[in-house]
């Protein structure tokens, strides 16, 4: 039988071998790192249609995040506030900034700021704000903290794993309900007996989102 | 290679002839009894030489003029189902005729279909080899490669039923391991144990099948005239020279394989019925299912193991080596099985009555006389009649009835799984979500095209790759018997 392989192909296999053990992991750790939410969501800080700045109105200036998104201990969304929220202060402050020049115009046309929707559930998740907000469960606890940021972005993954986190272990996340939307807060709680007492249960069976 | 003491019985004075000079004269030693005569698994007395030209001469020379036809239609059928699933994915679902209350139907009915052929190949390679059954050599191999393909057919139907098939395929829904959602498959679900079970079902018939392939590899490696051939049988026979270690490690490998995969030729089967007798739906939920499902996908196997071979051994002139015995142990089989299928139903229908549950008698009564009886009906004359045509000698013998009593078995068998699935789940405990499940287009279309992408890959066997496996067949000839006056090589040319 004369030769089909040359000889150095019975190192093939090794070489398979060596060459499957190191791209197995990189191939998998790439694909942890960059084909996840904690990747492909946070930082995302899409351009907004007006220059608003959270970090001076509730970090600045310390107003109540429910100032403005007032429907967020009251309904499953956490409403962006009309113009007419706006202009209470803006009638007054700074009310010819040519900053806030669409902010003017949809006051007095009704039609609605164009803003930029930065964090989403997908159709298949149900989300109910009020039921975390009205539980101790921060604001910052999803969306970061805003408190600091002149622009919005997108600064936690907010994914399943991430949703899961909290609800398997939500002693761990839980705040007096007065501090909720004090974003910086850092006090002591004993967040096993709020559990207890206020009967928090988050499920963690598929149909408690996915209803 | 295996040796042949079965064919040692007519030459074997030696012995006793020892044992009469030690003792003393006087005392006569009783003739032991004749053996039993067999008929010779290789007819025609076909020396070493002449077999390995008959089986390599198939896949060598060119392909007879019906293969085409038979090609082109099958990879018709193939396309047509890979477009159709192509629809599924891009439209959804709905393009199927399931839905509330039968959410499985044709996808579940398919799948157990064929994961239920692929019993034979096991049970062929696996237990038979174990029993020391020398018959199956002549037919372990195609049945082995028609385990594969109607894996692969199975395999496809679960998946594409899921819906979005991408999420399917990502850890934590079909596979388990660490992701991005936190979260792990039901590990209480017979589901998943269905996907451990298919998979490596899947696994471990491909490996044994490649195994058991080496050798004759290398065999057409050696007689291969073009370069391509040379090349890729001298890549996949991986180095086999023929050497005793190369022989000793491959017996032992074999050997191996053959345990490992004997339980599956249990547990497959049993964990599919669990899929249905795991839950509570009345018709599903009963403890004669493992054994009956087993029993019934070693049925439908050797069903579809006749309907390929039969005409493969009249296409290929390969009578000397499967011969009219091969067809009628098959025929055996069947009948064994068929009898256990048939059992069961009876049994079924009689715990229906005797558990003494309104619900479950109804799902019986249903199944029998309800609006799929049609289905019922098919199922009984198919799998419960027909396998008892073969208590007859002559009947079993009659290739060209076994053959048509071998399709009977395929269809009945599906029937058997459509009667499970849809006529339990088409009227359960609520009269108000009762339904009735009629298939589209599609759903006939994908389960033909599934078909297609079986006999594409058979005729793909055919075409490159020995459908017998020679060695093994060389093995329990009377030659391969050192002892035999044309013993050794000496019929080997």
């Amino acid at each position: 039988m004369s030769d089909i392989f040359p000889k150095w192909t019975n190192k093939l296999p090794a070489m398979v071998g060596v060459a499957g053990a190191i791209l197995v992991p990189t191939i998998l750790a790439g694909i942890t790192y960059y084909f996840t939410p904690k990747y492909t969501r946070v930082g995302y800080q899409p351009k907004q249609p007006v220059a608003f700045s959270h970090a001076i109105h509730a970090g600045q200036l310390g107003m109540d995040c429910r100032y403005c998104h007032t429907d967020v201990d009251k309904s499953w969304f956490s409403n962006i506030p009309a113009s007419e929220t706006c202009m209470r202060c803006h009638s007054l402050v700074a009310k010819d900034s040519p900053k806030l020049a669409l902010v003017r115009e949809s006051y007095s046309t009704g039609k609605p700021i164009p803003w930029v929707q930065i964090h989403k559930t997908p159709d298949y998740v149900y989300f109910n704000h009020s039921v975390h907000v009205t539980r101790g469960i921060s604001c910052v606890k999803c969306h970061g903290e805003i408190q600091k940021m002149d622009e919005v972005y997108h600064s936690k993954p907010l994914s399943m794993g991430f949703c899961l986190e909290c609800h398997r272990q939500p002693e761990d996340h839980i705040r007096p309900n007065e501090f909720v939307t004090q974003l910086d807060w850092a006090g002591e709680f004993d967040g096993k007996k709020a559990v207890h007492d206020w009967k928090v249960q988050p499920g963690i069976s598929c149909s408690t989102c996915h209803r | 290679m295996v040796s042949s003491s079965a064919f040692q019985s007519s030459h074997n004075p030696t012995s006793k002839s020892a044992v009469g000079s030690q003792s003393a004269p006087a005392l006569k030693v009783a003739d032991s009894p004749r053996e039993l005569e067999r008929e010779p698994l290789v007819l025609n007395n076909r020396s070493i030489g002449w077999i390995t030209n008959a089986i390599a001469g198939v896949c060598e020379n060119p392909m007879p003029i019906w293969w085409w036809p038979a090609f082109i239609l099958s990879f018709g059928g193939m396309m047509t189902m890979f477009s159709l699933i192509a629809y599924l994915v891009s439209t959804g679902v709905g393009v199927w005729g399931l839905n509330q209350p039968a959410a499985w139907a044709w996808d579940i009915t398919n799948f157990v279909f064929w994961i239920g052929i692929g019993h034979a190949g096991t049970l062929i390679s696996a237990v038979l080899f174990l029993l020391r059954q020398k018959w199956r050599t002549s037919v372990n191999r195609a049945a082995e490669a028609m385990t594969i393909f109607a894996v692969a057919c199975a395999g496809i139907f679960p998946v594409v039923h899921t819906g979005r098939v991408w999420f399917a395929l990502l850890p934590g829904f079909l596979i388990p391991a660490p992701n991005a959602n936190e979260i792990w498959p039901q590990f209480r679900s017979p589901l998943l144990w269905d996907v451990f079970a298919v998979s490596t079902y899947g696994t471990v018939s491909l490996l044994f099948w490649y195994v058991g392939l080496i050798p004759d590899l290398a065999t057409l490696r050696d007689r291969a005239k073009g370069f391509m051939r040379r090349f890729f049988y001298g890549l996949f026979s991986l180095g086999w020279t023929g050497s005793n270690r190369h022989w000793s490690n491959y017996e032992k490998a074999y050997l191996l394989l053959a345990g490992l995969s004997t339980p599956l030729v249990l547990s497959v089967h049993s964990i599919v019925s669990f899929d249905f007798a795991v839950s509570v739906v009345p018709g599903w939920h009963t403890t004669i299912f493992p054994p009956y499902f087993v029993a019934g996908a070693i049925f439908s196997g050797f069903g579809m193991v006749l309907t390929l071979l039969i005409p493969l051994r009249s296409l290929f002139k390969l009578h000397d080596i499967i011969t009219l015995r091969h067809v009628e142990l098959m025929c055996k089989v069947l009948l064994a099985t068929g009898s256990i299928v048939g059992y069961a139903y009876g049994m079924e229908f009689f715990i229906a009555w005797y558990g003494g549950s309104p619900y479950e008698l109804y799902a019986f009564k249903n199944r029998a006389f309800g609006p799929y009886w049609w289905s019922y009906w098919a199922m009984i004359s198919c799998n419960v009649i027909s396998p008892h045509f073969f208590w007859f000698k002559k009947l079993r013998v009659s290739v060209v009835f076994v053959w048509i009593v071998s399709i009977f078995v395929n269809i009945g068998m599906w029937f058997e799984r459509f009667v499970i699935i849809v006529t339990s789940l088409h009227r359960d405990y609520l009269p108000s979500s009762w339904g009735y499940f009629t298939p589209t287009w599609v759903d006939v279309m994908t389960f033909a095209g599934s078909f297609g992408l079986f006999m594409t890959l058979f005729l793909l066997f055919i075409r490159f790759l020995p459908v017998i496996a020679i060695s093994e067949v060389k093995g329990v000839t009377p030659q391969a018997d050192p002892h035999h006056p044309l013993g050794g090589a000496k019929g080997h040319h």
